[in-house]
C-alpha cells in the first residue's frame, strides 16, 4: 500500500467523525497553543530584561567596595575596608585593558534653578559617563577631563531635568545649585528612560568629587569600567584585581561583570521559559491521553473491518500502519491547529497589548510539534499492534 | 488448480474437541463451478475458508494452482489472498463511511496499484456489475442484491483465478438472490473457477457439480 493512500485513508476516517476528531484533538490544540503562547511570553520577558541590562553596553565591569566573606560577616568588614576612591578609578583607567573608567557617587537633593525646583538624582561621575554609559550628549558637552580632585563646578542635565527646570529657555551657561553649591550646566542628556526603575533623564550629572563633598562620603559607590571589546572579561578582570591588590593591600573589594550578570541573568530567564513550556507539556500528556483512548476505541469498533481488509488481502503490515497513521494524522492536525491558535493569540495580543514583551520562541514550537508527533506515535503504536494481531476469521465474526 | 487432500479441521470449545472437517478429499480444475451443499454446520464455511487461505487444515494438504500453499507464512498468505482469491460474504462486509466506488478500490489500494491505474478498473468494474450511476453511495444508500453487487466487483477488481462465495444470496430474497447468482455465472463464463455455498437447492443444481457436505465430509 502506498504512503499517500494510507495518509488520504486516515483522513477519510477522520472526517467521517468530524466532531469526535474534533473533541479528541482539543487537548492537543490546546496544549501545544499554551506551549506557543506561554513561551512567547517567556522569551519575550527574557529579550525585555536582557535589554534592559545591556543598554548600558556589555563590555563592562563594574567594582564594588567591601568584599562579602564566605563567613557573611560582611557589616564587621566594612568598618574596616578602605574606601574605593577617585584615585582608585585614575590609576585603572590606566591600565592598557581599560578604555575607561567612571566612578560614581550618587544620590538625591533638591536642583534649584531661578524659581524653579524639582527632587532629582545627582551623580557624581567623570568625564568617562557618555562612553562608558552609552549616553549621548544632546546639547552643549559633557563634563570635562578635569583634576579628580579639584574639578570645575560644572553640571550637565538629563533630558527631563532639563525640561522641567528650563521648560522654555536655553540651559547651557546658566547656573544651577544643588543644597549649597553652585553649578554651571554646560550640557544637555539624551533621553535614556527608565532603567530598572531608576530614572536617567530626571538627574543631573556633577563631577565626582563634588558630590563626594555634597553627601559627605569618603569613597565613591562604584567604579563602571569600559574595556576593549576584542578582550575577554577575564583577562581584564584578572589585571583589575592585581591593580586594585596592588594599592589596597588586599581585596577589599567586589567585581561583577557585566558577563557574569547576564549569563546568570540568561540562565534564571531560560528555566523560566522552561518551566512555562513544561506547564503547557502537561496539558499535551492530557491530549495524548485522549488520542490514545480514541484510537483504542476505534480499533474495537473496526474489528470487522479489520477482518474483511485481512480476507481481501491486507498484510498485518497493512493493518499497523493504517492505525498507526490514523493515530498519526490526528496528532498532526491537533499540532498544527495548535500552533496556529497560538500564533493568533499572540498576534492578537501584540496588537491589543504593544507594550507586552511578547517573542515567537520557535525552538519550542519546533519541539511541541515533534511532541505532538511522538504522542501520536505513543498513543498509535498499541492499539495499531493490537489491530495487527488479529485472525482474520475472528475478526470477521466480531460485530 | 484446487486440490485438497484429507483435510481435518478440528476446533478447541473447551474441553471438547469439533471436528467440523473430517477428511475432506476435493479436486477442483481451472473455469469449473462448483456448488455445496448441506445443512447448518456441517462445515461448508469452514471448508470454503481454508480453501481462501482465511484459515489453515489441522491436518491434510492444500495445493492451490500447483504450489503447496499448506504452510505459508502470513505475509504470502495475504498476497495470495489479494491476488488470486475472491470472496464474498453473506453479510457483504463492505466499509460504511465509503462509497461503492472507494470500496471497490480498496484491493487495488492495498496491492499498491497507481491511482491512474485504479479509476479505468473500478469504473469497468461498477459498469460490470450494473453499478456506474451509484459509484458515490454509501453502502447505507443501496438495496441488499446492490450491496452484494459491490462486493461482488470488489473480489473480481483484481482479476483472481478464484471466486468463492459463502452463501452470497442468504441474505437476500429470491429475485435479487437469482440475480446475484447470474452475475457470478458470468464470471465463471469469462473462465474464473466458481465455488458458491447454498442453501437453495434450485441455485445449487445450475452449478455443473453439487458437492455435499454432511457431518465434515463430503459425498458428492
Ligand atoms: N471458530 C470456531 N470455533 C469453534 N467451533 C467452530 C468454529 N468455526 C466453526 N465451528 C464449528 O464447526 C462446525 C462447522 O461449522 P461451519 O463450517 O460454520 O458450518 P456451516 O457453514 O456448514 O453451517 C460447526 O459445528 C461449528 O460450530
Ligand atoms: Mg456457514
Amino acid at each position: 500500500m502506498q504512503f499517500p493512500d494510507l495518509i488520504r485513508l486516515s483522513l477519510r476516517t477522520l472526517s467521517s467523525h468530524r466532531m469526535r476528531t474534533i473533541l479528541t484533538t482539543l487537548g492537543l490544540i490546546i496544549g501545544i497553543a499554551s506551549v506557543v503562547l506561554l513561551t512567547a511570553m517567556g522569551k519575550g520577558i527574557h529579550q525585555f530584561v536582557l535589554k534592559e541590562f545591556t543598554q548600558f553596553g556589555t563590555n563592562l565591569i563594574a567594582i564594588f567596595p567591601g568584599k562579602t566573606t564566605t563567613f557573611g560577616m560582611s557589616g564587621a568588614t566594612i568598618s574596616t575596608v578602605r574606601p574605593l576612591t577617585q584615585d582608585d578609578a585614575v590609576s585603572l583607567q590606566k591600565l592598557d585593558q581599560v578604555i575607561s573608567a567612571v566612578p560614581l557617587v550618587q544620590g538625591n537633593a533638591r536642583i534649584e534653578a531661578g524659581h524653579k525646583q524639582r527632587r532629582a538624582n545627582v551623580f557624581g561621575v567623570s568625564a568617562g559617563v557618555p562612553e562608558v554609559w552609552q549616553i549621548k550628549v544632546q546639547q552643549g558637552r559633557f563634563l570635562p577631563d578635569d583634576n579628580v580632585n579639584n574639578p570645575r563646578a560644572f553640571a550637565v542635565l538629563g533630558s527631563k531635568l532639563r525640561a522641567e527646570l528650563f521648560p522654555n529657555s536655553n540651559p547651557l551657561g546658566q547656573r544651577v545649585r544643588i543644597g549649597a553649591d553652585r553649578f554651571r550646566v554646560i550640557g544637555v542628556m539624551e533621553s535614556k528612560g527608565q532603567m530598572l526603575g531608576f530614572d536617567l533623564d530626571d538627574s543631573i550629572y556633577i563631577p565626582a568629587a563634588k558630590s563626594l563633598e555634597m553627601f559627605d562620603r569618603n569613597g565613591v559607590m562604584e567604579i563602571d569600567l569600559l574595556y576593549k571589546p576584542s578582550l575577554s572579561s577575564n583577562e581584564v578582570e584578572t589585571a583589575v584585581r592585581r591593580l586594585l591588590i596592588a594599592r589596597h593591600g588586599r581585596e577589599d573589594f567586589t567585581i561583577i561583570t557585566q558577563d557574569q550578570m547576564l549569563s546568570s541573568l540568561d540562565d534564571i530567564l531560560n528555566v523560566l521559559t522552561f518551566a512555562v513550556a513544561a506547564l503547557g507539556g502537561i496539558s499535551l500528556l492530557v491530549g495524548s491521553v485522549g488520542i490514545m483512548t480514541i484510537m483504542t476505541i476505534a480499533v474495537s469498533e473496526r474489528i470487522s473491518e479489520i477482518g474483511l481488509l485481512r480476507a481481501i488481502g491486507a498484510e498485518q503490515k497493512t493493518i499497523f500502519q493504517l492505525f498507526l497513521l490514523e493515530a498519526l494524522t490526528l496528532s498532526t492536525i491537533g499540532g498544527c491547529t495548535g500552533i496556529l491558535l497560538g500564533g493568533c493569540c499572540v498576534i492578537m495580543l501584540q496588537l491589543l497589548l504593544p507594550e507586552l514583551p511578547l517573542q515567537l520562541a520557535w525552538g519550542y514550537i519546533l519541539f511541541a510539534f515533534l511532541l505532538s508527533l511522538v504522542i501520536g506515535m505513543i498513543s498509535g503504536v498499541f492499539p495499531a499492534i493490537k489491530a495487527a494481531q488479529w485472525q482474520p476469521l475472528e475478526a470477521l465474526r466480531t460485530e | 488448480m484446487i486440490e485438497l487432500n484429507n483435510i481435518h479441521r478440528d476446533f478447541q470449545v473447551g474441553e471438547q474437541t469439533v471436528h467440523a472437517l473430517n477428511g475432506i478429499n476435493l479436486s477442483i480444475s481451472a473455469g469449473e463451478y462448483v456448488s455445496i451443499m448441506g445443512p447448518s454446520g456441517s462445515g461448508k464455511s469452514t471448508l470454503l475458508n481454508i480453501i481462501a487461505l482465511l484459515d489453515q487444515a489441522t491436518s491434510g494438504s492444500y495445493c492451490l494452482d500447483g504450489h503447496d500453499v499448506t504452510h505459508l507464512d502470513e505475509t504470502i498468505l495475504a498476497k495470495t489472498r489479494r491476488e488470486k482469491i475472491g470472496f464474498i460474504f453473506q453479510f457483504f462486509h463492505l466499509i460504511p463511511r465509503l462509497t461503492a466506488y472507494e470500496n471497490i478500490e480498496i484491493p487495488l489500494t492495498l496491492a499498491g496499484i497507481a491511482p491512474k491505474l485504479r479509476r479505468d478498473r473500478v469504473t469497468s468494474a461498477l459498469d460490470a456489475v450494473g453499478l456506474t450511476d451509484r459509484a458515490s453511495h454509501k453502502p447505507d444508500q443501496l438495496s441488499g442484491g446492490q450491496r452484494q453487487r459491490v462486493a461482488i466487483a470488489r473480489a473480481t477488481i483484481m482479476h483472481p483465478a478464484i471466486l468463492l462465495a459463502d452463501e452470497p444470496t442468504g441474505n437476500l430474497d429470491s429475485h435479487s438472490g437469482i440475480e446475484i447468482i447470474e452475475l457470478l455465472e458470468q464470471f465463471n463464463q469469462q473462465g474464473v473457477t466458481l465455488l458458491v455455498i447454498t442453501h437453495d437447492a434450485s441455485l445449487g443444481q445450475r452449478a455443473h457439480r453439487n458437492i455435499r457436505i454432511i457431518d465434515g465430509q463430503s459425498s458428492t
